[in-house]
């Protein structure tokens, strides 16, 4: 079960108040009523499904009831960071490391020695 | 290829078994394949071994990063079935059940399909309409399927508890006698010693890093960790990771990969005679020849590639399998585990040519691709081949998402009023 | 007496407080404090079970949670039944019964031993080259006897009467492992003032201090030490100890699941209590201090009974005060076991011989057993066993050498070596590293916040254990916030060297292939059967694994695996890493379904939902169906009415008179902002700029690929405010679907949506005398036709309660529904209840709303339509605004297949004998004599007996269908095919002129 830092609530709280709602990013375009099939097919089906980082909504749907982005690695499950919709796509290189998060293990275990 | 056999097996008992040989051979990878297979689970052994016997095609390498069916063929619940409602699904699984019927005999290797019958349990009204949907179309088709009242249920399956108080009661199921289950590593192993045998190359612990592309577009093969092997047709088929390797040739594909995880519970003796499949609490369970109680649980919310999941998912699985049976909870599970399911957003496969001149892409089988294993080989094998798909095939393809002729197998189950 | 081979003045337990419990039928005393185990072996009873696939006879091997031999079923009674029990962590309770397994006709003499004989036969992986021929026999001859031979215990066959428990808990630092690591880490991470969990899956902390009582911490006895830091620890307010307890699953973000065992060593246990309990840790740290397992030595028939690893027979001598022999032989690889000989030749056991395949052991352990007069084989090798049902005689020669040299003996104890336990961290997603220097896998890269300490860390000396542990416990607590105020510190002495020794195939084994020299117990699988893997192309490990099954049994490889690798390494000529372990699943142990269940059960399991009017429905004698979690009144049965006669009743008299029904599951959703129009013309087909406040209008709402979503009617209740309805079964999704568009793809849109679907209670009133029910009860608004038209929308008051009130129909006649706070529900349904009395007419259910609909040709959304259907399948074109520039589904709905001929659309269909009902889901075909595979045309999504048509009815989506009106189509059915002609979907009141009354 995942532990997920909601922006809007400021606060992490367990995958059971949330509910993934795919990938981030993908705006509707504003006029959808004039795109190609090819267009839409890239807008409504086609993911990149990324192994690796991945930008995906989530809904804090049994707490504030917000939706949210999140960046995530699909390998490890681990949150890079999440933010509020509407933001842009955060440039993870330049951010730095979330300050909800726990210094990584390495760092730990490197003092232990 | 020696023929397996008891006498076989008794020559060799004899003799402290020192005469079998490699059931597949682990050659050096050839500088150049008429196809390459990426990815050496059941869907990708199979469609060598069918490229080889059917279509005279043995200059064919299966390319597996890790371990021959690693991935789901040796992580899923080995239900098969093929009481699909849409004639895309009931054509392609109904085909691979006729497969799983002589596949043992077919690959002299036992993959121990056994049609103990698959039941789905009905709770409500709307169940009982879809699974009458499902029934009738079945039956026009020319595949089994019935409905049985709840006395017949639990006639057939013993320990369901069909009382009228129930959370969920059971108002009826659908069984087709013919679905069961197979031993899940032995259709690898199946079809791997028999590709092998008519000269296919199997390549394990060999990952593809890119693809190549020729002048026109065309691939020319494949990079890999053991450096480039060139391939006039390559053939997709790398179940959770087909996302990433259909990358590498810049064709992106309408999947999502989500961990599904499954249980087993510590060996009994029999007391579980079939599979029992409930859609509305979310429960699949049978029992192995070993006596293990295998039950398959959802799918996490999130795309993964973890093959790990949620504590959450499995211990909703038991509720609900506790619900139907609970003769079950002082039983124990021994063990958890997840794979990647690659899923559509029809639910339903795609199989077909691709953008990209001789590229063919077999994936999005999602929670499904056990049972269609023969037969998804079978037509795979065909399409690259021919370069067109089978007519029992010609559904699945690619296309579908532009054109919006979808097969909602998840959809035509619709939702409650 | 409690059996014959516990020594007086050895071990813990205490000799006065005894307990009575019986085995097969026969019984046994036990002192309390016994695992099921050690009674036995103080009894002498050596034989408890048998193997999975020969039947061999098996006796205990080890004294944990590793054992692959001793599973018992353990009765409470006839509800209380478990199955494959390890003897060797069950404890014994006062009038527990107990019984081996996997045997027939009993223990000692089992018919399943012919196995044993047949064994070469029975080669790994023998069953996939057999079996085949006659195809039919897999399932009716060779499977059910395979099925029948296999298995281990037999399963409950009541429903198990115990309850479960489960709690949250959330700490700084979580300890894994109560032994000296565990409890050190604990105390340095407490003395901070970190919240600390400690578990330990024993009865009581100490860990290896169960066998080892050499050790002193801080001058006190190791086993005395534990159990006072453990009380210690219990009375800080920050710490929590948790025996019995055992953790199962390491997963995301140190998240840990523990299973607490509460009352299966109790004999009468308090009945309030949970049998089990699950704790779901969220830890900001964990500290893994699990320590390690002792590994067999691998030879010749190394399975008798009698043979068991070195530590188990200390911790049976030193903890249980119980002998596993009286003349025992030792054959090990490292020094360790030469503990066991001299703890056991100092309680006056003889000690045949220490067997040792090393040339050169410790000297200390060397002069140790001078000094106590045992002698020492140092490269020699046990090669072959005897005996029965019980060890006899142990073969050894030296190595290279075939000259052997009987020794009989009643136990043989064995140790190859220390395995540590990496299953917590491996689960944790770290990856284990080989150190070749002790040939272990270690944590070598984490993955998650957690260390490992002590054995299970490879740190093999007890104070560099100790302090290990100490630095590890203020680090994490560190790390989590907590500063050291003073240090810990703590001198221990005495320890063994556990490090060293071997895996795989001792000499013992041999090349031979006929060999029997187990790696796994329970499932039977010896050395050869690796190398026939090997052999066969399983180069994989995985492949191994699951070719021999070699660590699929219940203790999933924990004395076994390392030694299927070392085997395999060896026949393919490759290093042990290179080869690589097979994956650490979780559970540790196997856990209880129902632990894992805990409360989820029965109401628990999913909560149902009742309308604020269902009492006194029920009160009416209505039979419900479940709709989604809802539970809805479907039919009103009268005395010595069916479900036939009741619904043909009150759909005559809903047409004829008058009906109420309760809709209030469906969904309502309040839609409120200046944008709010903008926001619904978005969402919906339909455009709602035109629609005045106080009209109503149907609504059609699509998914983005133009598949029809939900439906529903929509009020506006004034210029920035829409009271919205939904299925009963879309309400979430619908306001989910709402939520998504306005918070992400619309939120400039000035919108506020709240779910109001449990606000309002909604009481439906149909029929012609529909007006005449409510007038004397509603205030303030005029129901003439003229004020109050069909589809518009008022407030004022019913009964005094505030009401709004809606003209609309789902039935085609004249139609109210009366929406009130909830609370008021039943009030204001008596009320109604009494008014439709005097009128003549009756509540009437969900059957009856279904039937009165189609009579009318309105759809259900999810039963006229799936996924798969657009407006104009439906025909529900006009409620797609033409001129609108977008909506949810616009594009999507020019799809070249949505707008192409052939599609599905919904029709009629009339039976050619009017007596005759269709079933719904029934396929339809043109040509019923064609051959299978039939081309269907579509199927019945909607049939009913209309009374009041006086004939069936039916919808059904047909290809081309609305082309078809008028043309005789089949239904083929199992005993006789159905003819029907294609028809218009509305069977009533065509003109709609009862709408008005």
């Amino acid at each position: 079960m995942l532990l997920i830092y909601c922006p809007y609530c400021e606060e992490e709280r367990s995958e059971l108040e949330f509910r993934g709602a795919g990938d981030a990013h993908i705006v509707r375009p504003s006029n959808i009523a004039d795109i190609t099939d090819e267009e839409f097919e890239e807008f409504f089906f086609l993911r990149d499904n990324p192994k690796g980082l991945i930008f995906e909504r989530w809904r804090h749907i049994n707490g504030c009831g917000r939706f949210f982005n999140a960046a995530r690695d699909t390998v490890s499950d681990k949150f890079k960071l999440t933010y509020k919709a509407g933001e842009p796509k955060p440039d993870l290189d330049a951010a730095a490391p979330a300050a909800a998060l726990v210094e990584t293990y390495e760092a730990t275990e490197s003092n232990a020695k | 290829m020696r023929k397996y056999s008891v006498f076989a097996v008794a020559r060799e008992a004899m003799r402290g078994h020192k005469g079998w040989e490699a059931q597949w051979t682990s050659p050096e990878p050839r500088k150049e394949y008429d196809v390459i297979i990426v990815g050496g689970g059941g869907h990708g052994l199979g469609a060598a071994y069918y490229l080889a016997k059917e279509h005279g095609i043995t200059n064919v390498a299966v390319l597996e990063k890790g371990w021959l069916g690693g991935g789901n063929t040796g992580r899923n619940t080995t239900i098969i079935r093929s009481n699909y409602l849409y004639d895309e699904s009931m054509d392609i699984y109904e085909h691979s059940l006729k497969l799983w019927e002589n596949l043992s005999q077919e690959l002299n290797y036992n993959i121990m399909y056994s049609p103990r019958g698959v039941m789905m349990l009905s709770h409500n009204v709307h169940d009982q309409q879809v699974f009458k949907r499902h029934i009738h179309a079945n039956r026009l088709h020319g595949i089994d399927n019935e409905w049985l009242t709840p006395e017949q249920a639990k006639d057939f399956c013993p320990p369901l508890d069909i009382a009228a108080g129930a959370r969920y009661p059971i108002n009826g199921a659908a069984l087709q006698r013919r679905g069961g289950t197979a031993r899940h590593d032995a259709v690898a192993w199946g079809y791997a010693r028999a590709a092998a045998d008519r000269g296919v190359h199997i390549i394990q612990n060999c990952e593809v890093k890119g693809i190549r592309r020729g002048p026109n577009g065309e691939v020319t093969g494949v990079d890999t960790n053991r450096g480039f092997i060139g391939a006039k047709k390559i053939g997709v088929s790398a179940s959770g990771h087909n996302s990433v390797v259909m990358a590498m040739a810049d064709v992106r594909v309408p999947l999502h990969s989500v961990p599904l995880q499954a249980l087993v519970s510590e060996p009994m003796k029999p007391i579980f005679p079939c599979v029992v499949m409930s859609n509305t609490v979310h429960a699949y369970i049978s029992q192995s020849d070993k006596g293990e109680l295998v039950i398959g649980a959802g799918t996490d919310q999130y795309n993964s590639y973890s093959q790990t999941g949620g504590l959450q998912i499995i211990t909703h699985t038991l509720d609900a399998i506790c619900e139907l049976f609970p003769i079950f909870r002082r039983v124990k599970m021994m063990r958890q585990w997840g794979g990647i399911t690659d899923n559509t957003p029809d639910r339903s496969a795609i199989q077909g040519v691709t953008p990209v001149q001789n590229l063919f892409v077999n994936c999005g089988w999602g929670t499904g691709g056990f049972k269609a294993t023969p037969g998804s080989a079978n037509l795979f094998a065909h399409l690259i081949a021919r370069g067109e798909p089978h007519r029992l095939a010609a559904g699945l393809t690619l296309d579908r998402f532009r054109t919006g002729r979808l097969i909602d197998e998840a959809a035509a189950a619709a939702v409650a009023h | 007496m409690t059996g014959a081979n516990r020594i007086p003045g050895a071990g813990r337990l205490t000799p006065a407080k005894t307990a009575r419990f019986t085995f097969d039928g026969k019984s046994y005393t036990a002192l309390e404090g016994d695992t099921v185990a050690s009674a036995l072996l103080a009894n002498g009873v050596h034989l408890v079970g048998r193997s999975f696939k020969y039947h061999r006879p098996r006796g205990v091997v080890s004294a944990g949670p590793e054992e692959p031999n001793a599973l018992i079923g353990v009765e409470r009674d006839a509800a209380r039944q478990q199955p494959n029990v390890r003897a060797t962590v069950q404890e014994v309770f006062d009038g527990m019964k107990t019984i081996s397994q996997n045997r027939y006709p009993s223990l000692s003499f089992d018919v399943g031993s012919i196995n044993n004989l047949l064994s070469p036969f029975f080669a790994a992986g023998f069953y996939y080259k057999t079996f085949m021929w006659p195809k039919q026999a897999w399932k009716h001859i060779y499977e059910p006897q395979i099925r029948a031979a296999a298995g281990l215990g037999v399963a409950p066959t009541q429903e198990d009467p115990d309850h479960y428990a489960s709690r949250y808990a959330h700490c700084d630092v979580l300890v894994i492992g109560g032994g000296i690591a565990g409890l050190s880490a604990a105390l340095a991470a407490a003395k901070t003032g970190a919240r600390v969990i400690l578990c330990d899956e024993q009865p009581e902390v100490g860990g290896a201090m169960h066998y080892d009582k050499s050790v002193t911490v801080d001058g006190v006895d190791g086993f005395t030490w534990a159990q006072k830091t453990a009380a210690d620890l219990a009375k800080m307010s920050n710490v929590t100890v948790l025996t019995r307890t055992t953790a199962f699953g390491y997963y995301a973000q140190n998240f840990v699941a523990l299973v607490e065992r509460v009352t299966d060593h109790v004999s009468k246990p308090d009945r309030r209590l949970p049998r089990e309990r699950m704790w779901q840790v969220r830890a900001k740290r964990v500290i893994i201090a699990t320590g390690a397992i002792e590994r067999h030595m691998v030879f010749a028939n190394n399975d008798r009974p009698g043979i068991l690893q070195a530590s188990a027979a200390r911790t049976y001598l030193n903890h249980f005060g119980v002998a596993v022999g009286r003349k025992v032989g030792v054959y090990t690889a490292n020094d360790s076991a030469y503990e066991a000989a001299f703890d056991l030749k100092r309680a006056g056991v003889t000690v045949a011989a220490i067997v040792d395949c090393r040339e050169k052991p410790g000297e200390a352990v060397l002069a140790e057993a001078r000094s106590l007069g045992i002698e020492v084989l140092t490269g020699h090798s046990v090669i072959d066993t005897s005996g029965k049902l019980r060890v006899a005689g142990m073969s050894v020669a030296r190595n290279g050498s075939t000259a052997k040299r009987n020794i009989a003996i009643d136990a043989l104890l064995t140790s190859a070596g220390w395995t540590p336990s990496v299953h917590m961290f491996s689960q944790s997603r770290g990856k284990v590293a080989y150190d070749a220097a002790s040939g272990a896998f270690l944590p070598g890269v984490y993955a998650q916040d957690c260390l490992s300490i002590g054995a299970c860390n490879g740190t093999n000396d007890l104070q560099a254990t100790i302090e290990e542990a100490l630095a590890a416990g203020e680090l994490m607590a560190k790390a989590s916030g907590f500063e050291a105020a003073s240090k810990v510190e703590l001198q221990a002495k005495n320890a063994f060297q556990w490090t060293g020794g071997m895996s795989g195939a001792a000499e013992g084994a041999g090349e031979d292939t006929t060999v029997k020299a187990f790696i796994d117990f329970q499932n039977d699988v010896c050395a050869k059967d690796i190398r026939l893997a090997v052999r066969e192309g399983m180069h994989s490990i995985e492949h191994i694994k699951r070719f021999t099954t070699n660590g699929m049994a219940t203790d999933q490889g924990k004395l076994s695996n390392l030694h299927g690798l070392a085997i395999a390494a060896e026949a393919l000529g490759r290093g042990i890493p290179e080869v690589g372990l097979t994956t650490f699943r979780a559970p540790y142990t196997p856990v209880t379904f129902g632990t894992l269940i805990s409360h989820s059960r029965g109401e628990l399991f999913d909560p149902t939902r009742k309308t604020p009017m269902h009492a006194l429905e029920e009160a009416e004698g209505a039979v419900f169906e479940d709709v989604g979690q809802w539970k809805r009144a479907w039919y009103y049965p009268r005395a010595g009415e069916d479900m036939h006669q009741a619904v043909n009743r009150e759909c005559k008299t809903v047409r004829e008179s008058v009906g109420m029904f309760d809709a209030s599951t469906l969904g309502k959703i309040e839609v409120v902002g200046p944008d709010a129009a903008a926001f619904l013309n978005l969402i919906y087909t339909n455009s709602w700029d035109t629609l005045k406040p106080g009209r109503c209008r149907y609504g059609i709402m699509l998914r983005e690929d133009g598949f029809v979503y939900d439906d529903g009617v929509v009020g506006r209740m004034a210029e920035d405010r829409f009271h919205v309805t939904t299925t009963t079964g879309g309400a979430a999704r619908v306001m989910n679907h709402m939520e998504d568009y306005l918070q992400t793809e619309f939120p400039h849109l000035n919108v506020w949506l709240t779910s109001a679907t449990e606000q309002w209670a909604v009481i439906a009133v149909q029929g012609p005398k529909a007006r005449d029910v409510i007038a004397s009860l509603v205030e303030g608004i005029d129901l003439s036709n003229e004020a109050f038209p069909h589809m518009s929308v008022r407030e004022g008051k019913i009964c005094g309660v505030p009401t709004r009130l809606f003209r609309m129909s789902f039935t085609g006649e004249m139609g109210f529904e009366v929406n009130v706070p909830a609370d008021f529900g039943p009030a204001i349904w008596e009320a109604i209840r009494a008014e439709v009395e005097k009128a003549g007419g009756c509540a009437y259910g969900t059957e009856t709303m279904h039937i009165l609909r189609a009579e009318k040709g309105y759809i259900i959304v999810g039963q006229d339509t799936d996924g798969t259907v657009t407006p104009d399948d439906a025909s529900l074109s006009w409620a797609v605004g033409k001129k609108k520039p977008d909506f949810v589904g616009i594009r999507g709905l020019k799809r070249p297949d949505l707008v192409k001929s052939g599609r599905k659309q919904l029709v009629g269909l009339l039976t050619k004998d009017p007596k005759v009902v269709l079933e719904e889901g029934a396929q339809i075909v043109a040509d019923p004599n064609q051959p299978k595979p039939m081309t269907m045309l579509g199927h019945v999504t909607s049939s009913y007996w209309s009374e009041n048509c006086g004939r069936s009815i039916a919808m059904a989506l047909v290809v081309d269908g609305k082309a078809k009106l008028g043309q005789t189509l089949y239904v083929p059915m199992p005993d006789r095919t159905i003819a029907v002609e294609v028809s218009e979907m509305v069977f009533i009141d065509k003109e709609g002129v009862r709408l008005n009354g």
